[in-house]
């Protein structure tokens, strides 16, 4: 229901500069997606927006209004937590009405709402339990209905799926994309280390380093067209192959990208085709994953639906897709010069 | 194998000894209680005869029974007290960040450890300007000296262990400083608070300097001080039957205590001493 | 600006002044709002601090600039006599200069001596003991709850208690420490423990060794318990003594929990009062800072010298403090890391 506006947002611990000066528009109803490595300010970013941390410089701006000195709890925000952060000793119940409460809702104001998130979240067997007596699902689920149950216009989650494994964090992960499409007027801002559930669920993802954005966009802008070396190795899994010396001066850049899935075999060699001996091979099932060395800082990955036999040493012939290959400057940004014959 | 053997032997021998030592003594006090006459005075290790007269002239004569109720009375009141006061306390020095934090734990922590006698003579002039001498209010104020600092240091590393997010979604919520201490955390406090209470209970409890101090009259000592005075007929006539039997009055509550909450007493003490 | 140091923050926490574009709007309302209610909850225990721990410590101090007396003390009469109490130069008629106050009291250096001779062998033993009963309670084995119970025991015991059990087994004629050592041919004759003056600090070690190596067994329990398992499996496989081990892995990891259980204990050693006011009332060969003050201010009404001594005893465990804390650069805040 918000827009949320960061201009020029600047977070300092004393000398120590984390957040160094941020600018971004989240519209209203998006699902944004914060991602980056660990230490890259994600979650400080959140908990600026969140008011549980100040703003050291720059504007905050809720809907045309500067929220920077505004009590977290008068924010309209409502924030689910990588531990549940639920209240140990109350009832799933309280736990839920708690805020509520606090903020001088009437009892039967209170009751319909808990009643109805935790009919939408399907918790509403376990409102009289105590949180020690649910599983780690369920206590994510009545933290979420927790969050439900205040109204908010902007819904944070920090990291929520970490603690949960790795099959529950799938399911969970469909929840909070039903979530998103049953409140399609709440904006929510998610943050996550792992890229693919910032690609499975983002609207668009922001793509943070060192306290800087790299890169805004949707899911499919940052994986064709990465705005630097940084989003291209960040985005998809696995990881994009990188090459520099003679592989890249091959296409006129100073570093060569090409994903895995971008690769074909060819039968023997010709002009830009790659030629290496398997080094590793992963059988993953579905795909293959092979490991090439062609002559390169690092063996090039290479990835192949169905069945493949190709024992280590088996010399393979790689051709580089010409349409989806990325071509990095000096600078780490994506030139354009083409060669003559593509244009 | 043998080497084995002999190491396990002489560990368990260890053990024994470690028991004993720690035990022994009370286990004499306990026995000389139920003796009376020459069985007394003759040393040995079952008792010779079991009667329970010592118990009877403690119980009866003089104001003994009135000091046990105002050893409950003043430790009792001393430890609410700090209670009441050491959890606002502790919720600052442990969850805000604030100027000054750490100089104040330091100060707070010498004030625990700070020799009694140092205060003494201040403290009695204190005692009668406030007209407080030999009554028990002199005691639960001088008391405070220890408990208060006491409880707010354990009670800071207690609270420094509560999860900072639980906080932050009561802060989400609306939850205002005073409504995260009463609503939030006091109810997963309980048990701290339980350990301090005990802690510094028996602190209150053993008291002896200033209780010897601030009371004149047998009706207004503590219990440690009428044990310490506890005399006979005669100045050289010790009641060694009647001492040991105040003792083990006074002492067997404590163990029980201690024996019920021994690893909640093991963890306050050690609380902020060793952090992990 | 020391607390810098000491917060736990420190690390991250503002090391510099915040920059210039913060002057405006300040931290953020929350910080303010935690810090105003900080500020509030800290109010009624620094007031009680202040009227029972820094006024009387206050007045005490001032005592002892003063000639205050049992008779003097309430009706404001004492008179000023500065440094008196603590060393006074005066020159008799026939021109000999005599000193006198409690710098240049025999008693006063004697009651110093013991009262250090005390600590330095208490705190010492209980090491020793504490740490051996540490090592058995940390080994696994059937009954190791009921040993700690055991050894909770002479904690809870109540001093007073504890010298009067203690008392009456060291009696000169009745005690069954005496009965014991003569059983077994350690000693042809009773000793008068308490009495003799040879022997009135031993009693007086024993008795607070007894009471005390619980705490410091616990303490240094806890520390041990910190030291993972792996370690010793490790040194196990590597074929390492358990000696070498105990003096080279766990030794140094435990230092903080003992430089902590130590300050404590010392502290607890350097202000006894009553045990040795029970078990040894009379003997010059025990009396320490504590016991010697509170003669002079209760038996004798000396309100000057009495809270000279106490000043004294105030500004020694103080420098002690302040040198322990230096040397082994103990955290007693247990702030960092």
């Amino acid at each position: 229901m918000a827009k949320i506006e960061l201009k020029n947002v600047r977070k300092s611990y004393g000398a120590v500069e984390v957040i160094k000066g941020i600018d971004l528009e989240i519209r209203k109803g998006e699902f944004m997606v914060f991602v980056g490595p660990s230490g890259c300010g994600k979650s400080t970013l959140l908990r600026l927006i969140s008011g549980l941390e100040g703003i050291t410089s720059g504007d905050l701006v809720f809907d045309g209004e500067r929220v920077n000195n505004v009590l977290p709890s008068n924010r309209g925000i409502a924030m689910v937590f990588q531990s549940y952060a639920l209240y140990p000793h109350m009832k799933v119940y309280d736990n839920m009405a708690f805020g509520m409460k606090l903020a001088g809702a009437s009892k039967d104001e209170r009751d319909k709402r808990v009643r109805e998130a935790a009919r939408l979240l399907q918790i509403e067997h376990l409102l009289d339990r105590l949180p020690r007596q649910l599983s780690g699902g369920q206590r994510q689920r009545v933290a979420i209905g927790r969050a439900i149950t205040r109204d908010p216009r902007v819904f944070l989650f920090d990291e929520p799926l970490s603690n949960l494994d790795a099959a529950l964090r799938v399911a969970t992960r469909l929840e909070i994309a039903k979530l998103h499409h049953d409140m399609s007027d709440v904006t929510m801002v998610y943050v996550t280390h792992d890229q693919v559930e910032a690609m499975t669920l983002a609207d668009r993802i922001c793509v943070l380093r060192d306290g800087r954005v790299e890169q805004v966009g949707t899911p499919s802008e940052l994986y064709e067209a990465p705005a630097n070396v940084f989003v291209a190795g960040f985005i998809g899994s696995p990881k994009m192959n990188f090459l520099k010396g003679r592989f890249a001066e091959a296409e006129t850049c100073a570093t060569l990208g090409i994903r895995s899935e971008h690769i074909d075999l060819v039968d023997g060699p010709g002009p830009d085709v790659w030629t290496g001996k398997v080094v590793h091979g992963e059988d993953l099932g579905s795909d293959n994953y092979v490991f090439v060395d062609i002559g390169a800082e690092e063996p090039v990955l290479v990835r192949q639906p169905g069945k493949l036999n190709t024992p280590l040493g088996t010399e393979l012939h790689l051709r580089p897709q010409p349409q989806n290959i990325h071509r990095f400057g000096e600078d780490d940004r994506p030139v354009e010069v083409r060669r003559p014959e593509m244009a | 194998m043998q080497q084995v053997w002999w190491k396990t032997a002489l560990f368990y021998a260890g053990v024994v000894l470690i028991v004993v030592i720690a035990v022994y003594p009370f286990y004499y006090a306990v026995i000389t209680s139920l003796e009376s006459g020459t069985a007394l005075f003759t040393p040995n290790f079952l008792p010779e005869m079991i009667t329970f007269q010592n118990y009877v002239n403690v119980l009866t004569q003089g104001a003994f029974v009135r000091s046990i109720g105002n050893s409950i009375l003043i430790a009792g009141v001393t430890v609410c007290f700090a209670l009441l006061l050491a959890v606002t306390a502790s919720y600052a020095l442990s969850r805000v960040r604030f100027r000054g934090r750490g100089l104040l734990l330091m100060t707070i922590l010498g004030v625990s450890m700070f020799p009694q006698i140092a205060v003494l003579s201040g403290l009695y002039e204190l005692v009668n300007l406030l007209g407080l001498y030999n009554t028990p209010w002199a005691l639960v104020l001088s008391y405070t000296i220890f408990t208060l600092p006491f409880t707010v240091w354990v009670l800071t590393t207690f609270m420094r262990d509560l999860p900072i997010e639980i906080e932050e979604a009561a802060i989400v919520d609306g939850a205002s400083p005073w409504v995260i201490i009463t609503q939030v955390f006091l109810p997963l406090l309980w048990p701290a608070l339980v350990t301090t209470g005990l802690l510094a209970f028996i602190g209150a409890w053993n008291e002896f300097l200033f209780a010897l101090t601030f009371t004149i009259s047998e009706t207004q000592r503590t219990v440690p001080v009428a044990i310490a005075l506890l005399s006979g007929a005669s100045q050289q006539e010790i009641p060694w039957g009647s001492i040991m039997a105040a003792s083990v009055i006074v002492t067997v509550p404590l163990i029980v205590l201690v024996l019920i909450f021994q690893r909640k007493i093991v963890a306050g003490l050690t609380a902020g001493g060793v952090k992990g | 600006m020391s607390h810098a140091d000491m917060v736990p923050e420190a690390a991250n926490a503002p090391k510099s002044p915040p920059p210039e574009v913060n002057a405006g709007s300040g931290e953020a309302e929350l910080q303010r709002q935690r810090i105003r209610a900080a500020y509030l909850f800290l109010l009624p225990m620094l007031v009680m601090l202040a009227l029972v721990a820094a006024w009387p410590l206050f007045r005490s101090i001032a005592f002892s600039f003063t000639d205050a007396s049992a008779n003097t003390i309430f009706n404001g009469e004492s008179e000023w006599v500065g440094f008196d109490n603590y060393v006074e130069r005066s020159v008799r008629s026939n021109g000999e200069v005599r000193w006198r106050g409690v710098l240049v009291d025999g008693d006063w250096w004697n009651a110093v001596w013991n009262t250090v001779r005390f600590s330095l062998v208490s705190v010492g033993l209980e090491l020793v003991l504490g740490m051996l009963v540490a090592l058995v309670l940390n080994a696994e084995f059937k009954g190791r709850g009921l040993v700690r119970a055991a050894i909770l025991i002479p904690w809870a015991i109540p001093t007073v208690v504890s010298a009067r059990m203690w008392g009456w087994m060291l009696n000169d004629q009745f005690g069954v420490i005496n009965y014991m050592m003569m059983g077994v041919g350690l000693i042809d004759r009773p000793i008068a423990w308490t009495a003799s003056s040879d022997t009135a600090m031993i009693a007086v070690l024993i008795v607070d060794v007894w009471k005390t190596t619980p705490f410091m067994a616990l303490l240094i329990l806890a520390g041990l318990q910190m030291v993972p398992r792996d370690m010793y499996e490790a040194a196990k496989i590597d074929g390492i003594h358990p000696v070498k081990v105990f003096f080279k892995v766990t030794l140094p990891l435990i230092r903080p929990a003992i430089l902590v259980a130590v300050i404590f204990r010392a502290l607890d050693a350097l202000r006894i009062f009553d045990l040795i006011y029970l078990l040894t009332p009379q003997s010059d060969s025990t009396v320490t800072m504590s016991v010697l003050s509170y003669r002079e201010l209760q038996q004798f009404g000396d309100y000057g010298e009495g809270s000279t001594m106490s000043t004294l005893l105030f500004l020694i465990i103080t420098g002690f403090v302040l040198l322990y804390l230096k040397i082994g650069r103990v955290d007693l805040a247990g702030d960092k890391g």
